[in-house]
């Protein structure tokens, strides 16, 4: 399944006033795979992921996505920053959702999944609408298509929020630790939306803090600390027998 | 206190200097409700006006660009620091300044030229004054209403791929509008009985009309009452307006309580079902 690099990193850097908070990360996502990133808060995690869609610009390094820069266009052996149109067109391709679902509250759970296609797309109104509810029915939400969001249940939002994503046919899911903010009895249902869309080939980075889900779904895992890259590898090397003394200290403090 | 309240209606109703017949008589006078009509126009034109620059100021101000920002910022604190009698009384004789105005390119050539005087007459003046001062509050207002959404509506609606524009109309402010509509319904209260400062620049709104007519018969009192009955007429329609419009901008939300009519039908339906 696995074939041209996703997204690809290289000695990325970004900094929020003095405090620096990734300090060169490096990788490589391949198309189809699954790809979970670990790590105690404030290691840079969910900020390397919001340069992935260049909701943060990056202060040094190269980060592209699909063979393409992010936020930046070469020219004349130099680059430029792109213009806004052009950064909202290429982000229409990455999904994202987040920790706190960030569902549009005026909307109902189907408005949510048609505006982008209409306002963005130009979908027509119609067909955007059949597509959002074979979307939600695919989460198990068929029988919400009318209610706002203050109505439904974290996990119900947070499966909405995934069938949002979806509705711009993204080739690339970052997931913002998507069940942290979650009851214990909620996280499963969206777990299970999440397998199978990986089941179905969707090049995913998942920020997570479930270790069981990582072991089952990932290609690889990489742990980070203090905005840079520890250790690296497939889910059973990195989880069962870590090689580096931080993400082994961090691994018995989780599971 | 509800003594002292009956002793003050008895005192108002019994005392004939009051001549509330003048009243009754002036309240449908033609001159007062042109007045009425004049006052109604230019709250209408001057808010609406009020409103697309606040928006647009609000939206500039939040802009990245420094340049389009500063704009907004120097046209709030220019329109804020002079008094709105000023303005009004500035535009009301702008043709001192400028005899002709003309359209056209910067520098170039022009495509329209008018005569200042014929251009502005005291009603586009007064709407120009009023319209342009309201701009910079609403400005501040919307602005308030914009910061007041959450920032991960703006990441979630990026990150579908929505420009800045379409986030700003789409998502933010929709949302904005809760926070937006309650001093907005002040503004238009205000704006209704600030109006009325136009009298100075010979416009013939509500208070003009009354004045124009005491000014020749001197039943002041009572031209001020019937001045004042209208103004509370309209403001009480404005709250009714507001409160629908509110609930129009608080769906979604939890817990949105029944309007008076709803529950007007619930009450007679069950008034009904305990008969039959």
């Amino acid at each position: 399944m696995t074939g041209q690099p996703m997204v690809k990193a290289e000695g990325v850097h970004k900094r929020f006033g003095r405090q620096e908070v990734l300090k060169g990360i490096s990788l490589e996502v391949r198309s189809g795979e699954v790809m979970c990133l670990l790590g105690p808060s404030g290691s840079g995690k969910s900020t390397f992921l919001r340069c992935i869609n260049h909701l943060e610009k990056i202060n040094a390094g190269l980060l592209s996505v699909d063979g393409e820069l992010v936020g930046y266009r070469p020219e004349g052996g130099k680059l430029h920053e792109m213009r806004e149109s052009e950064v909202a067109r290429r982000r229409a391709k990455i999904g994202m959702v987040f920790q706190h679902f960030n569902l549009f509250p005026h909307m109902t759970a189907l408005e949510n999944v048609t505006c982008a296609p209409i306002y963005v797309k130009g979908t027509a109104r119609e067909q955007a609408r059949a597509r959002a509810v074979e979307l939600l029915d695919r989460v198990g939400l068929a029988d919400k298509l009318d209610a706002y969001p203050a109505q439904l249940s974290g996990g119900q939002q947070q499966r909405v929020a995934i069938a949002r994503a979806q509705a711009m046919e993204p080739r690339l899911m970052l997931f913002d630790e998507p069940t942290s903010a979650l009851d214990p009895e909620l996280v499963d249902d969206v777990l299970q939306v999440m397998k199978q869309l990986a089941a179905e080939g969707m090049t995913m980075i998942v920020v997570t803090h479930e270790m069981g889900f990582a072991r089952e779904v990932a290609d690889e895992v990489v742990f980070m600390d203090g905005g840079v890259v520890v250790e690296a590898g497939p889910p059973r090397e990195l989880l069962d027998s870590p090689r580096q003394e931080r993400t082994r200290a961090f691994l018995s403090r989780v599971l | 206190m509800l003594v002292l309240a009956a002793a003050v209606i008895r005192s108002v109703v019994t005392n004939g200097r009051f001549e509330w017949s003048v009243v009754g008589d002036y309240l449908f006078d033609s001159r007062i409700l042109h007045g009425a009509v004049v006052t109604i126009e230019l709250t209408v034109i001057a808010m609406a006006i009020g409103i697309a620059l606040g928006v647009l100021l609000a939206v500039m101000r939040l802009s990245p660009n420094p340049l389009v920002s500063g704009a907004s910022w120097f046209y709030i604190w220019f329109f804020r620091g002079t008094p709105l009698l000023v303005q009004l009384l500035f535009w009301y004789n702008i043709a001192a300044l400028y005899p002709t105005i003309a359209l056209g390119v910067p520098f170039g050539p022009s495509f329209i030229h008018a005569n200042a005087n014929t251009l502005i007459t005291p009603f586009t003046a007064a709407i120009l004054g009023l319209g342009l001062n309201e701009g910079a509050y609403m400005a501040e207002i919307v602005r308030a209403g914009i910061i007041s959404v959450d920032e991960g509506q703006a990441d979630a609606a990026q990150s579908l791929g929505m420009t800045r524009l379409q986030t700003m109309r789409r998502i933010v402010l929709p949302q904005a509008m809760r926070v937006i509509i309650p001093p907005t319904g002040n503004e238009t209260i205000s704006m209704l009985k600030s109006s009325s400062l136009v009298s100075v620049i010979v416009v013939t709104e509500l208070l003009y009309a009354g004045q124009l007519i005491y000014s020749v018969n001197f039943k002041t009192i009572q031209l001020l009452i019937v001045v004042s009955f209208w103004y509370i007429v309209f403001t009480s329609v404005l709250y009714v307006g507001q409160y629908y419009l509110e609930r129009y901008y608080g769906r979604g939300a939890r817990g949105q309580p029944l309007t008076p009519l709803e529950r007007l039908r619930i009450g007679l339906m069950a008034v009904r079902r305990g008969q039959s």
